[in-house]
């Protein structure tokens, strides 16, 4: 067995290849192409026209963004609803007309005038809205029909007053501040483009209505089903995508004054266009501010550009046509492939090398030798309890156990033959423990840490943590809170195995074996949540020590046991305690002897083994083939060990036929009897202990002493 | 059946092609009785020869329309492909070969429109609008030099009957419009990749699922539509003595999209027929003929054109209504 290069483990250790997934899984990636696309375009005109990147060239520029940008955020927000605007140009069109027309004919001030022409356009968006939401026309035709008619009408009107117009000039200093001025050099027709767009985001990322419209985008049919109005809100983005077009054509008005035929003509397609370019998923359900915007931005430096290289007329859609052809496939096959690429890359291996097991052999005797003392155990609630992941007692001798469907089960003493549901808490209980209240704790696997009370109410104690400052997921919420135990200032401390995965694909992070899990503090005191130790290898079981200094935790797929100091000279480092274990640690309880019990859930394989010192090979694994088939750690036959402070393990039980109780996760001791739970068991277990122990001795007692 | 549901029986029969049908006729005998000159014979050949060409792409539009698709590339590869030959006849190159050329650039396009549509799998809206404005750019920058309008070169010869010509009367175009009618409603009907088309637009996946080559025949769709584009585009330079290419900038386009919409050819694809066209086609062609004589500005014309649509649309989801159970997730 070759062992690994230096090189090797510096690689990763320093390279972090989980990066690309988690950046993968980010909803914000998806705007990486087209944010590329731009530096692109943005680089390559910048390079071609002199004074691109001049004060006074930029001004123009942004000048005329304003107005395009808003016509984007228009059609971006119809897009997101599943539908599509091609009034824009024609409705961009009219603001611009009536602008002029209140304010040079009718005299209007420029208070009114704006706020009235923005009301009107969106009254045009408000009967496509009403068309489309409530009468359920198709957005194309019915938008095409109000492209052409109100068209007609700016037409019509211009017929008749154009003249009247152009010899007419209004003016006021508050008009030419819009049209012309700004604040500081940024023209405020920009000004108004950034503040349009923040509120935009806001409401589109972080509101109701917001979220409505995504969800109707997304599936009208499950949106009507869950009671949305889908109607409702379909009508109401036409009408804002119409008054936004309103607000743009005042702006146009504002910088040229003058209104034409040809205004707006062809800006639906390069509305459509630029919104395409973006990200902006047709069809719905995918769409942002910021998408919008940086196709507009896109699309108008691009035709601009086009035009200031002075390249014959054709050429401008040539490379317009070009580039939206481009964008469009590029964005298909993004949709059609992320995922895949995702679920490919997802899993990055990292290198490991386990020391040597302790032998486990029969002949050669020892604290781990194999035996057959699990032979006996009794069985409590067969085919009753699905995945007691974790089993605890309280001091009337009642039995709790938490199943995979979120339920709390507690059978009743002497024969633990009656049982009830205790409370259903939902996700997937793992670890509990009892506070001095005689409050129920329990880690919820997609949860987080919960608490029932001695009224049965379940109260959720904490779901979030402190983000740590560098991380690309957010590894606030709480994803597989997995076992805890409570200090005696009452701090509960508590594992969660891993950030990278969800409870269902646990098993998973053993092919990684990376330093993805924690432990995380709750101080009941002040309520907050922080995290205390980081990239811990799947730390699982959690036990307070007997002195109440440390905290002992497992780290599965490390396969040993540490100690967290929490009082006393070295509080807050962490040190090794028990190593080169035989398989992978699980629960860590008390034991009445002043030892301690760990489960030990699967033994170790040689295959595996060597599978972890081949990062690459897992990875390539992780790639090619179907998950079902992938390299596993055994988590069928485990056993229970006994170590004591000092780190040496007393004793330990296994089943060797495997028949009885060969899967174990956790265990309790309780007057004189050991119970077992597994998380793939349909059963409890329990067991006499021999005469060493304490058979008055219970971990209710042990933590918190009699209850007076 | 008894007799109270009856009523609603024959509103369930009367879907969009019909209402449009009827609504023609009545407009048809309204303008006969109010305007004196419509019923006279050569008004209404000059009202069919108008629409003929609108007809024509609107043929080429059924073809990719019955697939779920939507083709916004017709008008330019019409205008530029006609203009290339036109200009390289005007060139000295042979009409046969001008032709030729001008057709192959047609067809050329609109493969890779196909190719990039069933193959890259980009929606139809966006490669075809994306394709409009690269023709047309590409037209406009290497291909035809000079003004916007190619005039008919002398040495035509007799492709400018297609436009000019008569035949017992009737002029060409109509019976080139006619003649293609009756080979598109053929290929649709009878033929297998005509089935395959009904088969994609009813259902794609099912379709695939079934066996249908669904990539080749949606690029065949595209290259049919693209070669009736061409035709269309030489009865259109014929008939005018001269291609302009500034008509894709105009709303024809969308004047196609209206003649086979008001027919009754279901955007989603599977649902329509030529007889759709023709009735849409007609009644396009009543409407413009009796404005026109009744001296309505073009801008009127285009809002009383577009009222109709929005009353056939409207009037057909009051009929026939999607409600959102049945409505098909991005479908615009």
């Amino acid at each position: 067995m070759a062992t690994t290069s230096t090189l090797a483990k510096l690689r990763y250790r320093f390279v972090p290849d989980h990066v690309i997934g988690e950046l993968l899984s980010k909803k914000w990636i998806d705007n990486a192409i087209p944010f590329l696309v731009l530096l692109c375009v943005v680089s390559l005109f910048g390079s071609l026209i002199p004074n691109f990147f001049s004060g006074s060239n930029l001004a123009i520029q942004a000048r005329e963004l304003g107005e395009f940008g808003l016509v984007c955020m228009a059609m971006m927000l119809v897009i997101v609803v599943g539908g599509l605007d091609l009034s824009v140009g024609s409705n961009f069109a009219l603001g611009n007309f009536m602008t002029l027309a209140l304010l040079n004919l009718a005299g209007w001030p420029v208070w009114l005038a704006i706020p009235a022409v923005v009301l009107i356009c969106g009254g045009v968006g408000f009967i496509n809205g009403f068309l489309i939401g409530y009468l359920r026309l198709r957005a194309f035709l019915t938008t095409l029909v109000t492209l052409i008619i109100v068209r007609a009408i700016v037409d019509m009107l211009l017929l008749k007053y154009s003249k009247a117009m152009s010899v007419s000039f209004y003016d006021s200093t508050v008009w030419d501040l819009i049209g012309l001025g700004g604040v500081g050099g940024v023209p405020s027709s920009f000004i108004i483009l950034v503040v349009v767009a923040l509120i935009g985001h806001i409401l589109l990322t972080r509101s109701r209505p917001g979220w409505r419209a995504m969800a109707i985008g997304g599936s009208r049919r499950s949106a009507h089903n869950i009671g949305l109005s889908v109607r409702g809100t379909v009508c109401a983005a036409y009408t804002i995508s119409g008054m936004l077009c309103g607000l743009s054509g005042v702006l146009y008005a504002a910088r040229l004054g003058g209104a034409g035929t040809d205004t707006g003509m062809g800006l639906e397609i390069a509305a459509l266009t630029a919104a395409v370019l973006g990200g902006n998923s047709l069809g719905g359900g995918r769409g942002s501010v910021v998408k919008a915007l940086i196709g507009a931005v896109i699309v108008q430096v691009m035709t601009n550009g086009v035009l200031r290289i002075g390249m014959n007329s054709g050429s401008g859609p040539m490379v317009l046509g070009l580039t939206l052809l481009l964008a469009v496939f590029i964005d298909v096959r993004w949709l059609k492939n992320r995922d895949k690429l995702l679920s490919k890359v997802y899993v990055s291996p990292t290198l490991v090398e386990l020391p040597t097991p302790r032998p486990t052999d029969a002949e050669k005797g020892g604290a781990l030798a194999l035996n057959d003392r699990l032979r006996e155990v009794e069985i409590i609630g067969l085919d009753e309890v699905e995945s007691p992941e974790d089993v605890i007692l309280d001091e009337n001798d009642y039995l709790y156990c938490g199943t995979r469907h979120g339920d709390i089960v507690r059978f009743s003493p002497p024969h633990y033959k009656e049982w009830e549901v205790y409370a259903h808490i939902g996700g997937s209980p793992l670890g509990m423990a009892f506070d001095k209240a005689g409050d129920l704790l329990v880690c919820v696997g997609g949860m987080g840490l919960y608490k029932i009370d001695r009224d049965r109410n379940v109260i959720k104690v904490t779901d979030e943590t402190n983000r740590s400052a560098f991380s690309v997921v957010d590894d606030s919420r709480l994803r597989l809170a997995d076992d805890l135990d409570i200090a005696p200032d009452g701090k509960v401390y508590f594992s969660e195995a891993t950030i990278r995965y969800e409870m269902h694909d646990w098993p998973v992070d053993a092919l990684e074996s990376r330093g993805n899990g924690r432990i995380i503090c709750y101080d009941p005191n002040t309520g907050k949540t922080h995290t205390a130790v980081r990239k811990l290898v799947f730390p699982n079981g959690v036990c307070l020590s007997h002195d109440g200094q440390a905290i002992l935790f497992a780290e599965s797929w490390g396969c040993r046991i540490n100690r967290y100091w929490i009082a006393g000279p070295k509080a807050g480092t962490v040190e090794r305690m028990v190593d080169q274990l035989p398989g992978y640690p699980d629960n860590i309880n008390r034991a009445s002897d002043g030892t301690y019990w760990c489960a030990i859930m699967g033994m170790r394989s040689p295959a595996l083994d060597v599978a972890l010192r081949m990062p690459s090979f897992r990875r390539r694994m992780a790639r090619r083939i179907a998950p079902d088939q992938w390299l596993y750690p055994n988590l069928n036959i485990g056993c229970v060990i006994r170590f004591n402070d000092k780190g040496e393990i007393v004793e330990s039980m296994w089943d060797k036929g495997a028949s009885n109780h060969p899967m174990i996760t956790s265990m309790r001791e309780h007057k004189g009897w050991l119970y077992l739970g597994g998380i793939t068991n349909n059963r409890i277990g329990r067991i006499r202990l021999g005469d060493w122990a304490d058979k008055t001795w219970s971990g209710y007692r042990s933590y918190w002493g009699a209850r007076s | 059946m008894d007799d109270r549901s009856k009523p609603q029986s024959v509103l369930r029969h009367l879907n969009q092609e019909k209402i449009v049908f009827i609504l023609t006729i009545v407009l048809f005998i309204l303008f006969s009785i109010i305007l004196p000159n419509f019923l006279a014979a050569n008004n209404i050949l000059s009202l069919i020869r108008s629409v003929a060409v609108l007809g024509i792409l609107g043929l080429g539009m059924l073809i990719v329309v019955l697939g779920r698709g939507i083709d916004l590339s017709l008008v330019a590869t019409m205008a530029i492909s006609v203009a290339w030959s036109l200009q390289l006849m005007s060139n000295g190159m042979s009409v046969a070969s001008a032709m030729t050329v001008g057709l192959a650039f047609a067809v050329g396009m609109s493969l890779i429109t196909g190719v990039l549509i069933a193959y890259a799998e980009i929606p139809s809206l966006f490669a075809t609008l994306a394709m409009a404005t690269f023709v047309y750019g590409f037209g406009r920058a290497h291909l035809i030099t000079g003004t916007d309008v190619v005039y008919l070169p002398p040495n035509i010869g007799w492709l400018a009957q297609l436009g000019q010509g008569h035949v017992a009367g009737i002029p060409m175009p109509i019976i080139v419009a006619a003649g293609l009618a009756l080979i598109v409603f053929l290929f649709l009907r009878y033929t297998k990749p005509g089935r395959f088309i009904y088969a994609m637009g009813d259902n794609f996946f099912t379709a695939r699922t079934g066996g249908v080559p669904v990539r080749p025949i949606l690029v065949m769709q595209y290259v049919l539509a693209g070669g009736i584009a061409f035709i269309a585009g030489i009865v259109t330079s014929t008939s005018a003595q001269a291609m302009n290419t500034r008509v894709v900038n105009s709303n024809m386009i969308y004047d196609v999209i209206l003649v086979v919409v008001l027919g009754g050819v279901g955007l989603s694809g599977g649902r329509g027929n030529v007889r759709n066209v023709i009735v849409g086609t007609l009644l396009i062609g009543v409407l413009m003929n009796g404005m026109t004589i009744m001296d309505i500005q073009y801008t009127v014309q285009n809002v009383i054109k577009s009222l109709i649509l929005l009353l056939a649309i409207v009037v057909d989801s009051i009929l026939n209504p999607r409600d959102e159970q049945t409505g098909q997730q991005g479908d615009i």
